[in-house]
């Protein structure tokens, strides 16, 4: 039924696998940051048109499933000439995924600091650039950072879909262990208890991180 | 580089009608199960003792905490190993089923919880048993209140149906993958699979933000 030593065989080689999903998803996230920062932006600027450019962004890349976004970056770019590899194309394409609902968590935190807060600060003499980093950051961060821990966790969980595009990371090396010894449930058991440890440890530290900013 | 060839699309119609179908019927029995289960889980969670309530915890909290593929691949390949042979399409539906329910369970659960504290004890006080509070106070309120939440997992879940394609169901995104490498159309085939998938998504909010406005007017402040 269920062999022990399969299961304990694959860890170091999952392991190291574990490391690449968690650099996959980290960098996603943090040039998802970055993209999302400008996506949104454009849906909070007065401009009617920056705001429908945004609105289109988060609305393709919300309502189409990841791995058809993977197919697109991955089969449809060499067809009009740009050759991406596979760990370009999976890092792109979860950036540019999570960047559509992280923009959504920024466009929230934004919209809920009360409006009195602003005008306060507008009163007491503070520039508009003032306001933006000394008051409209900071609460924004507080108030969206449970969200964006959680997009962390269901980013990392995502990240498994780029095994398709054969970028060896947890989930394909614990194909190939399923493949090399004929024991799926002992190698995916395996790989599944790595991704439970690291998104647990990642909820952690985002509780322990709101905690202390509810105290800041 | 080939010219845009809506051909390969009209030619293959009846099948990617097919692979629609098959995507709406997994879907549709996924958030099923997925709804039932995730119900019987919140409900038993209220009722029970800190042992199965722990459980039930545990439960939620490890289909929650890895990724659906490894969990489809676990149902679907690790299956076998101890006597479950599934095919593709029952391990998909269940794979989906599981993993809504941890989500749906999550959803009722803070449901209950947001039913105001008075409206128990008003309940207790008129002398209403626990599972008449539950059935006329609790649940009616907290429907209206989850109404958003469930829209936003049953449209996660619409997504989701899309990951069953590696383990060759046959839905959407296999027949239109499929398609594509036979006739090198990926063009063609990838715009229909996101216009698909975007209509279905933009379709389901709506239902969901209509059902939404028809309800607000039983929510109780």
């Amino acid at each position: 039924m269920f062999n022990l030593s399969v299961f304990l065989q694959g860890f170091p080689l999952l392991f190291k696998a574990a490391l690449a999903t968690v650099g996959i998803s980290l960098a996603g996230l943090l040039i998802g940051f970055f993209v999302a920062v400008a996506v949104c932006a454009a849906r909070l600027s007065d401009d009617k048109a920056m705001r429908a450019l945004g609105g289109a962004y988060v609305f393709f890349f919300r309502g189409v499933p990841l791995l058809v976004q993977l197919l697109l970056v991955y089969y449809l770019l060499p067809f009009v000439g740009i050759n991406v590899p596979p760990l370009v194309a999976a890092i792109s394409t979860c950036a540019l995924c999570s960047a559509a609902y992280v923009a959504e968590i920024l466009r929230g935190g934004f919209l809920g600091i009360p409006h009195g807060q602003i005008e306060a600060a507008r009163l007491l003499g503070l520039s508009r650039l003032d306001v933006l980093q000394r008051i409209q950051v900071p609460l924004a961060f507080r108030l969206t950072l449970p969200a964006l821990g959680n997009e962390m966790v269901l980013l990392l969980k995502a990240s498994s879909l780029v095994s398709v595009v054969g970028v060896a990371e947890l989930t394909r090396t614990s194909q190939n262990i399923a493949a090399s010894t004929y024991r799926p449930l002992e190698a995916y058991l395996a790989a599944a208890l790595i991704y439970f440890v690291i998104n647990g440890a990642l909820s952690l530290a985002a509780h322990y991180a709101e905690r202390r900013l509810r105290t800041a | 580089m080939t010219s845009f060839d809506p051909g390969v699309i009209t030619h293959n119609l009846p099948d990617i009608g097919h692979g629609m179908l098959i995507t709406l019927g997994t879907w549709a029995a996924g958030v099923s199960i997925g709804l039932l289960l995730g119900f019987v889980i919140a409900v038993i969670q209220l009722f029970s003792g800190n042992g199965m309530r722990g459980l039930l915890r545990i439960y939620i909290e490890l289909f929650r905490g890895t990724p659906f593929l490894i969990q489809l691949f676990l149902l679907y390949y690790g299956g076998p190993n101890f006597g479950l042979t599934l095919e593709p399409m029952t391990a998909g539906v269940l794979g989906l089923g599981l993993y809504g329910s941890a989500y749906f369970a999550e959803v009722f659960r803070a449901g209950f919880q947001s039913v105001p504290r008075g409206h128990l004890e008003a309940a207790e006080c008129l002398g209403l048993s626990r599972w008449q509070t539950v059935v006329r106070i609790q649940l009616p309120q907290m429907l209206v209140i989850i109404v958003p939440a469930l829209t936003n997992l049953i449209i996660v879940l619409s997504k989701e149906t899309a990951v069953l394609s590696i383990v060759t169901v046959p839905e959407l995104t296999f027949v239109l993958t499929g398609i594509g490498t036979e006739s090198f159309a990926f063009v063609e085939t990838l715009l229909v699979l996101c216009v698909c998938y975007l209509a279905l998504v933009e379709l389901t909010s709506r239902v969901g933000m209509w059902a939404e406005r028809r309800l607000s007017r039983f929510a109780v402040r």
